[in-house]
């Protein structure tokens, strides 16, 4: 059994100052498996599997390939031991085409034979399954088809152990089959794989075995075969968790937002959300599914008032029943005027918080204009943000330490804090467990749950169809822009969801 | 398979905060250093010793105690300037406009302290502070306006405007000159010393100092504790966060510029009333851009910038001693400044990295 193991790797330990991404960590990877790197966001999957592939450089530890001992200082020396990592943030050439990326920074002769290379690229595609047009241009792609670019340049330059860092996370239900379906392909044809990823149904229909990783250190590995959704999250939680979210069902539902065709444009004046329209009730979760970038932030934004490019007319209704347009006014406008619109960004650091400040300062972000006078006020912030590491346990050495040096979940846990102290009226949430550990993302679901019952209303953008089922009350389905469906999530299944985020109808009428 | 089985000689280990004593000690071992690394070097090309031309430097800077008043009012001269781009730099605005905003404030001064000889003094002491900062505002106000409304790029239109305003003055000299035909102002209003700056001292160096002290305790009370300051903070970090929180980011931008004209233009008039009493195209002679050092050496903090600047204008006048007593030419204390200065950026990397040396002893482990 001793050359069937094709990578080891024991007592990996990597530091990052005194953050401890890996400590003691062993693993070993046999030929022709699927393997699961399991673990929670900020367990130190990624950081792992990034020493395998050359980015970084371990603090102690060995690392075997077939058997041998081998140091691998850089991405070029993994990748003569064969081995090959896609990561979440593909690594293309937007203007070169899918064959002219693939053969990218490899060596040849003089001249470039191009119909040679495809005639080579092909072939790999047909043995394994993969449909990709091989002159398509990289910007002209899907998600899904990039992904497909990434894995068939690894698979040219000989990889044969394949590291896929949260592939699926970009992709609807059906690309995602389509890729198992290759990955299975090629097993099949011994080449060992490791996907590092945080979904259980995925690792249970995919992969041979799986290895978890809880806060850096490695909890064990266990055949799939002999796991359940259950044995798994204990491991990678390291206690029992109840999985159920709760919904209650709504009460006086009223009608608060009226989007009325709402089209916003980008930069360059190209229609990014087109003729959107619905509406939003008071004590609903409504959800806004789509792929990534369909829509869903500049939705959100022009919501927001900070949209500047955008047409139609949004209407609000406030308490006393009276019909407001917020159309054209900016974040301070809407507040001038009373309306309490809290608003939790996709981009936290970037958007929702300033990374170089501490707590209070961020609290501030919302309240400093309040009070006369020249100076900012800062003991009601200070309260408020010793109340918020009080009540949803934020891990931080004191209220005054930077936020950008918190994990991603204590982070979201300030801003979704700092956003409904303002007790709102419509609750925005982009992507609200992204990067979030199982006890506080269900933690998050409570929170938005809580304000759901006080009557706000509120919309909740998701990427786990599963998660968007159990908790919204409707899902709107958003697909290049449009809005292909609203859904009741009592009775909707995964699979119309995922049918509505790919109706691609507009897109065949504008080619 | 041609797998690499050398382990890299070191590699770089960030550190997770380093204590305030050991950064200390970090930049105290780069100045030691400096200071060896530029014996060598001196002892190498001219043979002389080196603890002399360092006994020469320290005594020009500040060997007698008008050199030591003059050196204290040069570094709060270049200090003033380095507030003056300080905001800027806080709201990521790179304003390199510093010499020219600086040179048009001394330029109102002058124009005041000319035209104005016949007001009664306490309104000349009153307007030609007024002037200057006037026209500090204006010249820092037009890049900030075009800035936030088209977006153009600051530093080039900061940089060019600095070559308008020696244009602007080298006209004016044209007007102001005196004698006739010198092509220079010369000393304004030598007799009676009208619109000068006051002098609490003999040396006429304390009121600038106490002004500029004045201002370091205010820009950081303004930064750190009032509404506006926090505005500032925000856009500097994210412009995107800025307009979520609602903050309106155009009239931060000018309102941030005018603030740091309006600090020019002090500088400007404290360089015209109260230290050259005249006006040239070279008045500044270089300091808008020091003061950049200045700025963010000292990381933007207003109390930590007076000790670069005060370090920076002691080598400067320490080398003009050197210059002249071991017959070297300026450039030898520039190199000594540049070997420091080198010393000095580069200790940052060993405060925030450490490096990791390759274990020489590794145990033997078989697969």
């Amino acid at each position: 059994m001793e050359s069937n193991i094709m990578i080891e790797m024991r007592g990996i330990t990597k530091h990052f100052g005194s953050v401890v991404a890996n400590e003691n960590v062993d693993l070993t990877v046999r030929r022709g498996e699927i393997l699961s790197v399991l673990g929670e966001n900020g367990s130190g999957k990624t950081s792992l599997m990034n020493m395998l592939a050359g980015i970084y450089f371990p603090d102690a530890g060995h690392i075997f390939v077939e058997g041998r001992e081998v140091i691998i200082r850089s991405p070029k020396d993994a990748f003569d031991l064969g081995i090959g990592m896609i990561h979440q943030h593909f690594k293309l050439v937007d203007v070169l085409t899918a064959a002219e990326n693939i053969i990218l920074g490899l060596p040849g002769a003089m001249k470039l034979d191009m119909n040679q290379v495809k005639k080579d690229v092909q072939q790999l595609l047909d043995k394994y399954g993969f449909e990709l047009n091989l002159d398509a241009k990289i910007y002209e792609m899907s998600v899904s088809q990039k992904q497909t670019v990434e894995i068939v340049k690894m698979l040219y330059r000989g990889a044969h152990i394949l590291i896929l860092d949260e592939p699926t996370a970009v992709l609807t239900p059906q690309e995602t089959d389509k890729l198992f379906q290759v990955l299975r392909n090629m097993r099949a044809h011994g080449h060992s794989i490791i996907i590092i990823t945080h979904k259980l149904n995925e690792v249970l229909s995919l992969s041979d075995r799986v290895s978890v990783l809880r806060k850096g250190a490695y909890v064990g590995t266990v055949n799939t075969c002999d796991a359940t959704e259950m044995s798994l999250t204990e491991m990678m939680v390291g206690e029992k968790v109840v999985l159920d979210i709760e919904r209650p069902d709504p009460v006086n539902p009223v009608m608060k937002l009226h989007v009325d065709d709402v089209t916003v444009y980008n930069r360059e004046g190209r229609e990014v959300l087109s003729h959107a329209n619905f509406e939003a009730y008071t004590g609903e979760i409504l959800g806004i599914a789509g792929i990534a970038g369909s829509g869903q932030k500049e939705l959100l934004e022009s919501i927001a008032g900070l949209q500047p490019h955008m047409t139609g007319k949004i209407h609000y209704r406030n308490r006393k029943g009276h019909i407001k347009e917020l159309t054209e006014m900016s974040a301070q406008e809407i507040r001038e005027i009373g309306i309490r619109l809290a608003f939790v960004p996709e981009d936290r650091l970037g958007m929702g918080l300033v990374a170089s400040m501490g707590m209070t300062d961020n609290m501030m972000l919302r309240s400093y204009r309040k009070g006369h006078g020249l100076f900012a006020r800062r003991k009601e912030p200070h309260d408020l943000a010793e109340h918020i590491k009080e009540e949803l346990g934020v891990v931080t050495p004191s209220v005054d330490w930077p936020v950008g040096r918190m994990s991603g979940g204590n982070v979201q846990k300030v801003l979704v804090g700092r956003e409904i102290a303002s007790s709102p009226q419509v609750l925005m949430v982009a992507y609200p467990v992204r990067g979030l550990d199982i006890n506080s993302s269900y933690q998050i679901y409570a929170l938005l749950n809580e304000q759901k019952k006080k009557g706000s209303c509120v919309i909740c953008v998701g990427e786990d169809l599963d998660v968007l089922l159990a908790l919204c009350d409707r899902i709107l389905v958003l697909a290049d822009g449009r809005v292909s469906g609203v859904v009741d999530a009592r009775t909707a299944t995964k699979e119309e969801v995922g049918l509505l985020m790919t109706s691609e109808d507009k897109k065949e009428v504008q080619a | 398979m041609s797998a690499a089985v050398k382990e890299p000689l070191f590699h770089v280990v960030k550190r997770d905060g380093t204590s305030f004593g050991r950064s200390l000690l970090i930049r105290l071992a780069a100045i030691v250093l400096a200071l060896i690394v530029c014996a060598v070097i001196i002892v190498l090309l001219t043979g002389m010793n080196p603890l002399s031309v360092y006994a020469a430097l320290w005594n020009g800077a500040v060997g007698t105690s008008r050199r030591m008043w003059i050196t204290f009012r040069d570094a709060a001269i270049l200090l003033c300037i380095g507030f003056a781009v300080m905001p800027a730099f806080r709201m990521r605005f790179w304003n390199t406009g510093a010499e020219g905003q600086v040179l048009m404030g001394a330029a109102a001064t002058a124009a005041m302290m000319i035209y104005g000889k016949a007001l009664p003094s306490w309104l000349l002491y009153a307007l030609c502070p007024l002037a200057g900062i006037a026209a500090g505002i204006i010249w820092g106000v037009i890049p900030a306006f075009f800035k936030a409304y088209w977006n153009t790029n600051e530093t080039l239109f900061t940089l060019m405007l600095n070559y308008i305003a020696t244009q602007l003055v080298a006209f004016c000299i044209i007007f102001w000159e005196n004698p006739p035909g010198s092509n220079s102002v010369g000393l304004i209003n030598s007799k009676g010393k009208i619109g000068w700056l006051p002098n609490l001292d003999r040396y006429g160096c304390v009121l600038p100092i106490l002004i500029v002290l004045a201002l370091a305790v205010l820009l950081y009370a303004y930064m750190r504790y009032t509404k506006q300051g926090y505005e500032v903070s925000v856009v500097g970090e994210s412009e995107n966060t800025a307009h979520y929180a609602g903050i309106n980011v155009k009239r931060v931008i000018i309102r941030t510029m005018a603030l740091c004209g309006a600090v020019a233009g002090i500088a400007g008039y404290l360089l015209a009333s109260g230290v050259s009493h005249t006006i040239s195209t070279g008045l500044v002679g270089g300091r808008g851009f020091t003061a950049i050092i200045v700025a963010w050496l000292g990381k933007l903090n207003p109390f930590s910038m007076m000790i670069v600047a005060l370090g920076l204008v002691f080598m400067q006048k320490g080398s003009v001693e050197i210059a002249g007593q071991f017959n070297l030419n300026e450039n030898a204390s520039e190199i000594i400044t540049g070997i420091l200065l080198f010393f000095i950026l580069g200790c940052e990397f060993f405060i925030n990295y450490r490096l990791e040396f390759r274990k020489h002893e590794k145990e033997a482990v078989k697969a």
